[in-house]
């Protein structure tokens, strides 16, 4: 059981959260990370890592390689695909994108109901108090904007503890190149309107002075909810060494495979985890 | 709908303002033309809200979920929201409609194999909606004998019809005793009714 920490402004003890700042890890390894912590730790985390290396698209758990990636130039340039253990879409992510993760047990926030609405809707506050003084910030479906322009992508994963991870990439800023590796998905939030990435787009570093503005900002909107504990990746990282996590990089055979057979649309089955 | 549109039609035929009919006239007697025009204009948005709504709910738009979700009788119920439909040493199992309401729109389902084993009170697959991967706990312990794969096509049966088309798997119980575990269906309205007040 997590810990209780500080008295917020209502008196009642704010639970503990474990923070872990990082900066160009790898997503691969960040993601496996986040899918421990929800699976084997008991306690709440945020995870912030600054920029990722080298640049990686990512796909949400049910992503079709074929619908959502131009294929070629990702096998002729060797990008590597990630198929990570939450929902949601494709992005592909770089030095240039900053990650910010959730980990939470639901009693954590009182009053909250573990789905996904009622969580990305307790992010948006969340978030609102960094960014509304940047910019028109908004909550729009299930991206972070400024007015109508996207800055941020999100994607959960909720157990039945209930537990939950709330992932966000935030566009610090992107290099326009990459967009080509993505095909426009079928499944776009309406607001989209068929715009282009670049034209859906924006990039938070033309709306804030510094990252570290950014990310202190979110260190200190979480305190008022929780008594926030930096913690070193190694302690994180010391958690069952044995859980096999979901989250893979796409192998060239794999890529190969789904090339040759044009993606059947199977089922994607799973072992019973005990 | 019928009531209002005859009560609406009334209301034209003895109004001779609006259709020229020389009928008879209550409304003339005690109520000005603007209250009669307030009242009608009541109807109408009442009509029109009455019509939105069911619009809403039969295109599942609604953004809130609904006060009262369905509640078989027949079933056992499980507190992460997964029903179990017992026949002999058999079972099938899915989620059930508070769950599917809260949820949103399925829009993939991730199943196991058949054969293996599932345990109760662990999860054994997911359903993807809106960006969220949500486990789906089994409330028996045995071994899967078949998994509904018209999922993999048609994933918004599990919304659709969460206690028929939209069921998940079939189980060959180990352990029967552990339905005594599970909430009858008063038992689960109460429990989802409580969660809500949370």
């Amino acid at each position: 059981m997590a810990a209780s920490g500080l008295a917020g402004a209502s008196g009642a003890a704010r639970p503990l959260m474990r923070l872990v700042t990082m900066s160009g890890v790898p997503i691969l390894r960040q993601l496996q990370l986040e899918e421990r912590l929800l699976r084997r730790s008991a306690d709440n985390w945020c995870l912030i890592n600054d920029g990722t290396a080298p640049p990686t698209i990512v796909m949400g758990t049910s992503g079709r390689v074929l619908e959502l990636v131009e294929i070629q130039p990702v096998l002729r340039d060797r990008v590597p695909i990630v198929r990570r253990f939450s929902g949601g879409g494709t992005v592909i992510v770089d030095q240039g994108t900053v990650f910010v993760t959730f980990i939470c047990n639901n009693s954590a926030v009182p009053g909250l109901q573990p789905y996904p609405r009622d969580i990305m809707s307790w992010s948006g506050q969340l978030y609102g108090k960094v960014f509304d003084r940047f910019g028109e910030f908004h909550l729009r479906e299930n991206d972070y904007a400024f007015s109508h322009r996207k800055f941020a992508g999100n994607a959960q994963s909720i157990t039945k503890k209930p537990r939950w991870v709330h992932h966000t990439s935030f566009l610090w800023d992107y290099d326009v190149k990459n967009m080509d590796y993505l095909k426009i998905p079928k499944r776009a939030p309406e607001y989209r309107r068929s715009r282009n990435h670049t034209d859906f787009l924006c990039c938070m570093k033309e709306f804030m002075p510094s990252r570290s503005v950014f990310t202190d900002g979110v260190i200190t909107a979480l305190g008022d909810h929780f008594s926030v504990e930096p913690t070193d990746l190694e302690t994180a990282l010391s958690n069952d060494e044995e859980f096999v996590p979901t989250t893979k990089l796409l192998s060239q055979q794999d890529l190969e495979e789904i090339v040759s057979s044009k993606e059947s649309p199977s089922v994607q089955k799973v072992e019973a985890v005990p | 709908k019928k009531s209002e549109r005859t009560e609406a039609t009334t209301k034209r035929r003895t109004n001779p303002g609006v259709t020229g009919d020389k009928g008879a006239a209550p409304s003339k007697s005690n109520l000005s033309a603007a209250a009669v025009s307030r009242i009608m204009a009541m109807a109408a948005a009442s009509s029109r809200l009455l019509w939105a709504s069911r619009a809403a709910s039969y295109l599942r738009i609604s953004t809130f979920p609904r006060a009262f979700s369905t509640v078989p009788k027949d079933l056992k119920y499980a507190d992460s929201h997964e029903w179990v439909k017992v026949d002999g040493d058999s079972a099938t199992v899915g989620i059930t409609d508070h769950a599917q309401d809260h949820l949103g729109d399925v829009v993939y389902v991730e199943l196991p194999e058949v054969g293996i084993s599932v345990s109760q009170g662990n999860h054994f697959g997911a359903v993807e909606s809106v960006k969220a991967t949500s486990d789906i706990n089994s409330p028996v312990s045995g071994e899967v004998i078949e998994v509904n794969d018209k999922l993999s096509e048609e994933p918004g049966l599990v919304n659709a019809s969460p206690y028929e088309k939209g069921w998940i798997i079939k189980v060959k119980l180990s352990n029967s005793g552990e339905l005594n575990s599970l909430m009858d269906d008063e038992k689960y309205a109460t429990f989802c009714e409580e969660e809500g007040k949370h």
